[in-house]
């Protein structure tokens, strides 16, 4: 798959965003005033420029209120859906708690499961696609979930719950790459099954169709080299989860703890890179790619 | 849940009106269904009602839209204000370039017509421009078949009065075996397809014959992966092995072709080799009732093909009895030519076994009275389902008109031309060489030429030779060197222009050939002899007229451009004196006509030519009060008789009760009546005449009546060839007209009667061990020739074109994907992109021709893959064979007919250790005379 | 809407007979031509006369080649070039349809056809990544999703005559290796063919239950079994070995008939 900058930046940013959001509303830290209105502009401010980068790739942005209409079967629908009801609920409790000092636990604890729930329709997004076998596996939402957790905890400070929620995510991370190396092949689809022409021998693909190239191309078929796409993935469990793990180890100070977040930031959006850039789907098939 | 989905509207306006015209995407003549809006062009698809393509349309054909707004349409004419090659042009006014035409042409005119060389190309106008230019006077006129596939045509002409494409097809209706030889996928391919179509709904078979298996060999059953320019050997190969099982149709060679003519037997004799006559000059058979010499067409008679004639102790022996000597020879046994032709012996004994199976076992008959040229009156028509088709490939080659010959003499023995199930002629053939003029090339300044310039030589007393035995046409055609060469030679003009052998000339003028790019041998010499200046710093080729549509690599070349129309914008004939639409079925013909109108100052060709011959008052085209006989090429389409009653157009002509077909004055509604039709006419051929033509009174009854000859010409096919044995003759020193002594002994090796095998020249030239690999071009279906790549549709599907490559050299040379390979002949080099194919002969590479552009033709950016992935093979073929150290260059054509030997290329491939940015040899941008295309298209006229 | 209809009336499809297609592109061009002036957006083209050209087409001609397994029948079998067209399928259980987030794409429940309604497409891409076969194509000019409609504008078209009213690229296709036709019919011409010769679906395991047919290349180089010549040989008995006895035959032939 393509890795297009705006979905590596929607998911990474919106990922945090709404992680931050998560223990927000769970009342961690407990904060209020300026300070809640920091954390709650921040959790805002990823998550809406998450949702707003990914309406760059949008044909028609403007349409994009069609886009809430389709909830009880596209997941990309609800994704809208849970971000929106996410926000206006956070949205109030935040209001609550910043100008008028009050929280209203349950609407925190609604508004969590919300952006809970955000993170996991967007990951459903990909894990649903039976095109793209990478993808197509329950751990793809406990991996975005748990890098969106972790990554919130960081950002919200909670250090000791960071400290678990960290080395959980990575440990998926890796489980998730190890199973997805192995996903195309194991899909049971090849250039056999998508041509039919397993039966008769060898299938090979000689001319494309068109010696130009065309949308499917540039948007389906990525190929990364093994050597780089490794560089990279050392690159995005340093920067992501060790690094971060090993400066929150140290004794507590605002300083690290945002060198920790801004270096995890950089991991996940390697990890995402790679998450598209590996991503084989079988439309590939037919043009002799995988 | 209930299920909502928006209502559309399923019956939208298709189009505003349908205008049904002629395409000119290739050279197979469709008809087509031109949708308009707006005045617009809209959709284009094919016509059900069509002869050719009965609804269905190509990729080429349905991209047509794309061709009438390509940006590299020509917009006005040119003249050129830079160097030649520069593409330095000013646009003009049609007064102004006319004036300098005839300004040019007048004076050659009047003092020596034979400087104007007018080459047309692509042209499909023929029997119009070889009509010009034989009133202009000079004997060198010629189209481009010389270098596409005379061999084709001759030999098919030579031995049974008609060839494969559009003289003919497979009875797909009931062959159940179909053998398709030779690379490429061009001409005549809606029919081919549609016939493939019908053959694999019934699952009959169909064997390819193709070191390449792509297209029809793609779907063929059976591939036969053959040695490029060894089909010859396989076919006579398969001879050998039906001839010796007996699996030949007696009755039928008996009858209908000349294996029963008795041949002169005698060493000593000036006729050895040529047919006993009778008094009348008729060929003789002995009658197997009498067993007495007789005329071959008597009534009655039953030709003997085992009897032979003793006369003054000579024995005169019938053709069968030459061929058994020749064909049961062991040189033609499966083994013996197995290595060769890279096919198992195993593998050409199950091919004849299958040809004699389909032929003989499964033979049926049709309840279809007829009558044959003896008299005799059949019952029934007897089929035999075995068709055979070829295409160029296998010509194109320097034994290309022996191969040819080899295939039909197969189909010949297996009794499948012309009965049900085999090969049909499509009208106006069958038609013999008698039937047809013979060359002329009598040059008288300010008149007319003697007649038409290319026709078939029937002996050396034809041949276009002057007083002192030189050559009378600037490409030599008809002389020595290549006797036969029914089409001329194109691709011998400029380089023959630029030597000044035979002659110099003064103007070079040409339609529709690419011949500073893909239309030559050796581009980068044409290049430099189109550019070549004398002592005096004049060019060497003094003037160049070329016209063109479109701005392709040889405007550059030219001094004065005469920008012709697309082809929906012009009145065009398809005629039947021409190259015509007819199926076996029926004859027919068509037109095209202006269904829009130019948007640029540019004009039909034809129309062009027209007004030049009016402007120097060319005899065929003025009346005796000095005034023009035609306004425009319309004028000339309806008005224009050859001969009384015959024009170029063969429907809706006047009589005297109204209107007829085939033979009547000219009408003046006669264009309207063919729109009014669908932009063509078609007749059919009665049933009693649907088979057997070249022997059936009812079929030359038919044709006569519809113009096609104006008597009966019944004739027998010629497996012995009469006139190449007059050569042969010759050579062998009889006859007043003597060959050069250092043609003779090639003439006596190839001008046998009876098709034969020999290697392709090239194999002797140059060291096969250093050049082992043979490299071969086709075009794609969906690109024809040179005058489609800047479609926007069709250049995405083939905007570049890899060198493909067989597994053995893939291997050898440890190739990978991305990979680039030096590609060397005795003459030059490329190196470009490969690409790996298992399907295709272990030592023969290929790649798609026409697809390399040069920088700056054809209005595309110069990043245009074509320019900078894309190339030609053309850069490793010479015009001339390599020298062999007798002091001679030997030109590199068939030496029968003059073909250009495209497949005869042999050379070696190594991986290129330092792949270039784009492929090599790489030319200097030339400058475009028209604007660079928009780079993105939203083509919707309607709204 | 989204869902996919419980069933459909009919189930409009084609055949794609790959032992006839030859490879020509025809549908390829004759479906760009009609989809560029009818149904939505006209296909666009970018770099339409430099670079290499990226264009969106409905319906692309691949091609194959498959180097069958040797036995001991055939020992070296030869290789072979598959031409394969491939569109829209028109999948029963279309996963396109489903992950659609505006509803735009739909399956009609009198015909089976997926469409997609553009004018409520944002040309977020999702149904063209859910799509295993590659048939659906984000239209660089007009950004939006354009796809193969089965000519709806053309099959009901009442402005066409009757014999037109199929797919342009089956109606132009010179070889016959396309058909069009109702699969919900068994009686129809592509059941009919389906069931003859063995019609399969492209990637079954994708579970999306194309409704389009591929008809499977027959069996080829039957010719090169070891052993066919066997059977064959009697048509090659010779009638003699030497010229000589070749003309004695000739003679006795002669006289039979």
């Amino acid at each position: 798959m393509h890795p297009a900058p705006s979905v590596i930046v929607f998911t990474t940013l919106s990922g945090l965003g709404f992680g931050l959001l998560f223990f927000l509303g769970l009342g961690l830290p407990d904060v209020s005033g300026w300070v809640a209105f920091v954390f709650f502009a921040i959790g805002f401010g990823l998550a809406v420029g998450g949702l707003l980068a990914s309406t760059f790739h949008l044909g028609h942005p403007e349409r994009a209120m069609k886009a809430f209409s389709q909830w009880r079967s596209s997941w990309l629908s609800r994704e809208g859906v849970a971000a929106v009801a996410a926000l206006a609920t956070m949205g109030l409790y935040a209001a609550g708690v910043i100008f008028l000092d009050t929280r209203i636990a349950v609407l925190g604890w609604i508004g969590a499961l919300l952006s809970l729930a955000t993170v996991y329709a967007t990951s459903m997004i990909y894990a649903q696609l039976k095109t793209v076998p990478r993808w197509k596996t329950a751990l793809t939402p406990a991996l975005l979930m748990s890098i969106s957790l972790a990554g919130g905890a960081l950002l919200a400070g909670q250090i000791a719950l960071a400290q678990i929620l960290l080395p959980i995510a990575a440990v998926i991370q890796v489980i998730w790459w190890v199973r997805g190396d192995g996903a195309l092949q194991g899909s049971g689809t090849d250039m056999a099954s998508a041509t039919g022409l397993g039966p008769i021998g060898d299938v090979r693909a000689f001319e494309p169709p068109h010696t130009g190239t065309n949308y499917l191309l540039r948007e389906l078929v990525f190929q990364v080299g093994r050597k780089h796409a490794l560089k990279v993935r050392v690159v995005a469990v340093l920067l992501g989860f060790i690094l971060p793990l090993l400066l929150i180890f140290i004794p507590y100070a605002h300083v690290s703890v945002l060198v920790a977040v801004i270096l995890h930031l950089m991991g996940i959006a390697a990890s995402r890179w790679l998450f598209f850039a590996e991503a084989e789907h079988v439309v590939g098939l037919y043009y002799g790619k995988r | 849940m209930t299920h909502h989905q928006p209502k559309i509207d399923t019956s939208p306006k298709v189009s505003d009106e349908v205008r049904k015209t002629t395409c000119y995407m290739c050279a197979c003549r469709c008809g087509i269904n031109v949708h308009m809006k707006d005045g617009k062009v809209a959709y284009i698809e094919g016509n059900r009602d069509h002869p050719v393509n009965k609804g269905v349309l190509c990729a080429k054909g349905s991209a047509g839209i794309m061709q009438v707004n390509a940006p590299s349409r020509l917009r006005a004419p040119l003249k050129r204000v830079g160097p030649r090659g520069s593409g330095e042009f000013e646009e003009i006014s049609w007064d102004e370039a006319l004036q300098i035409a005839a300004d040019w042409l007048e004076p050659i005119r009047e003092e020596n017509p034979e400087k104007l060389a007018f080459f047309t190309g692509r042209d499909q106008s023929q029997s119009f421009t070889s009509f010009w230019a034989q009133n202009f006077g000079t004997p060198n006129y010629a189209a481009h078949g010389g270098f596409c596939s005379v061999n084709m045509a001759a030999a098919g002409i030579y031995t049974m009065g008609g060839a494969f494409w559009e003289f003919g097809q497979p009875d797909w209706d009931h062959t159940k075996l179909f053998m398709l030889f030779g690379v490429a996928e061009d001409h005549d391919s809606n029919p081919i397809k549609i016939g493939i179509g019908k053959i694999k709904a019934r699952g009959a078979r169909v064997i390819g014959v193709n070191p390449i298996r792509s297209g029809y060999n793609a779907v063929a059953d059976d591939w036969v992966g053959i040695t490029p320019g060894t089909d010859g050997l396989f076919i006579l190969s398969l001879i050998h092995e039906l001839m010796k099982a007996g699996k030949i149709d007696l009755d039928y060679l008996a009858r209908y072709t000349n294996a029963p003519v008795l041949v002169n037997g005698d060493e000593k004799s000036p006729d050895y080799g040529l047919f006993l006559r009778d008094e009348d000059g008729k060929p003789l058979v002995i009658d197997r009732k009498t067993g007495k010499l007789t005329a071959f067409d008597k009534p009655g008679v039953r030709p003997d093909l085992h009897a032979t004639h003793r006369a003054a102790g000579v024995t005169h022996r019938p053709v069968m009895h030459l061929m058994a000597e020749r064909y049961l020879d062991k040189q033609y046994a499966p083994e013996a030519v197995a290595e060769r032709c890279g096919i198992k012996a195993d593998k050409i004994r199950t091919i004849a076994a299958e040809l004699a199976r389909v032929a003989f076992d499964e033979a049926f008959e049709l309840d279809h009275e007829w009558t044959d040229f003896r008299g005799e009156k059949h019952t029934k028509m007897m089929g035999r389902p075995v068709s055979f088709h070829s295409m160029r490939g296998v010509s194109a080659h320097s034994n290309g008109f022996q191969t040819c010959r080899a295939l039909h003499v197969l189909q010949i023995i297996l009794g499948t031309v012309e009965v049900p199930g085999g090969f049909r002629f499509k009208p106006p053939y069958p038609k013999p060489v008698s039937a047809h003029p013979k060359p002329h090339a009598k040059v008288t300044p300010g008149s007319p030429l003697n007649g038409p310039h290319l026709g078939f030589v029937q002996g050396p007393d034809d041949l276009v030779l002057k007083e002192d035995g030189s050559a009378g046409r600037i490409d030599k055609a008809f002389t020595w060197e290549n006797p036969m060469s029914s089409h001329g030679l194109m691709h011998m003009v400029i380089s023959n222009a630029h030597a000044g052998d035979p002659y110099k000339i003064d103007t070079l003028f040409m339609y529709m050939a690419n011949m500073s790019w893909n239309s030559s041998m050796n581009t980068k010499g044409v290049m430099e002899m189109l550019t070549d200046t004398d002592e005096n710093g004049d060019y060497v080729i003094p003037r160049i007229i070329y016209s063109d549509a479109y701005s392709s690599e040889m405007v550059a070349y030219s001094d004065l451009i005469l920008p012709d129309t697309t082809y929906l914008e012009r009145h065009d004939c398809i005629s039947l004196l021409d190259r015509p639409i007819c199926e076996a079925d029926g004859a027919a013909d068509a037109i095209r006509w202006p269904v829009i109108e130019p948007d640029r100052d540019v004009r039909g060709f034809q129309t062009v030519l027209v007004q030049l011959a009016n402007k120097m008052k060319l005899p065929g085209f003025t009346n005796d009060d000095g005034s023009a006989k035609y306004e425009d090429y319309a004028d000339y389409m309806v008005n224009h008789e050859r001969r009384p009653g015959i024009g170029p157009l063969a429907g809706w002509r006047m009589g005297d009760k109204g209107l007829q077909h085939g033979r009547g004055a000219p009408n003046e509604g006669q264009l309207n009546s063919y729109i009014a039709n669908g932009g063509f006419f078609v007749k059919h051929i009665p049933e009693a005449a649907a088979y057997y033509k070249p022997w059936s009174k009812e079929y030359q009854d038919w044709a006569v009546g519809m113009g096609i000859y104006d008597s009966p010409q019944p004739y027998i096919f010629d497996l012995y060839v009469e006139t190449m044995r007059k050569f042969q003759l010759a050579a062998e020193g009889h006859g007043d007209r003597q060959p050069p002594d250092h043609l003779r002994e090639r003439i006596k090796a190839t001008m046998d009667p009876l098709p034969i095998w020999y290697a392709p020249f090239e194999d002797d030239n140059v060291d096969t061990a250093e050049f082992p690999v043979h490299a071969l071009t086709q075009r794609p279906m969906a690109m024809y020739h040179s005058w489609g790549t800047q479609n926007a549709w069709l250049r995405q599907i083939h905007g570049r074109n890899p060198l493909y490559v067989p597994t053995k050299i893939w291997k050898a040379n440890g190739f990978a994907e991305g990979d680039w390979a030096s590609v060397t002949s005795a003459h030059g080099e490329i190196i470009v992109p490969v690409a790996h194919m298992a399907a295709l002969n272990e030592n023969t590479i290929w790649t798609w021709n026409a697809i390399g552009k040069r920088k700056g033709a054809w209005a595309l950016g110069e990043d245009a893959s074509e320019a900078t992935k894309g190339f030609l093979l053309n850069h490793l073929i010479h015009e001339l064979q390599p020298p062999k150290g007798d002091g001679l260059r030997w030109s590199n054509s068939d030496p029968i007919t003059g073909q250009a030997a495209w497949f005869d290329l042999r050379v070696k491939v190594a991986k290129a250790s330092a792949p270039p940015d784009v492929s090599q040899p790489a030319f200097d941008p030339i400058k475009s005379p028209v604007a660079k295309g928009p780079s993105e298209l939203t083509w919707k006229v309607g709204k | 809407m989204t869902t996919l209809p419980e069933s459909t009336t009919r189930k409009l499809g084609l055949v794609i007979d790959l032992d006839t297609c030859v490879g020509c592109h025809a549908c390829v061009v004759s479906c760009k031509g009609w989809n560029t002036e009818n149904y939505g957006a006209p296909l666009s083209d970018q770099n339409a006369y430099d670079g290499a050209g990226s264009g969106t087409f409905l319906n692309r001609v691949h091609s194959y080649e498959v180097q069958p397994l040797a036995t001991s029948e055939m020992p070296h079998p030869a290789a072979q070039l598959i031409h394969f067209p491939k569109s829209c399928l028109h999948c029963e259980d279309a996963p396109c349809v489903t992950v659609c987030p505006t509803g735009a794409s739909y399956k009609r429940v009198e015909d089976g056809i997926v469409l997609v309604n553009e004018s409520d497409c944002i040309g977020c891409g999702l149904c063209a990544w859910a799509c295993p076969y590659g048939a659906r194509e984000l239209d660089a000019a007009e950004g939006v999703m354009k796809k193969c409609t089965l000519c709806v504008d053309r099959i009901y078209n009442e402005n066409l005559p009757e014999v037109d009213r199929a797919p342009a690229c089956v109606r132009t296709c010179p070889a016959g290796a396309r058909h069009f036709g109702d699969f919900a019919d068994p009686e129809s011409n592509v059941s009919k063919l389906t069931a003859e010769r063995g019609g399969m679906d492209l990637m079954p395991e994708q579970e999306t239950k194309p409704v389009n047919k591929y008809l499977p290349p027959r069996p080829k180089d039957q010719m090169d079994h070891a052993g066919d010549i066997d059977i064959l040989a009697p048509f090659l008995e010779p009638v003699m070995e030497e010229p000589k006895g070749f003309l004695g035959w000739l003679d006795k032939a002669l006289e039979k008939i």
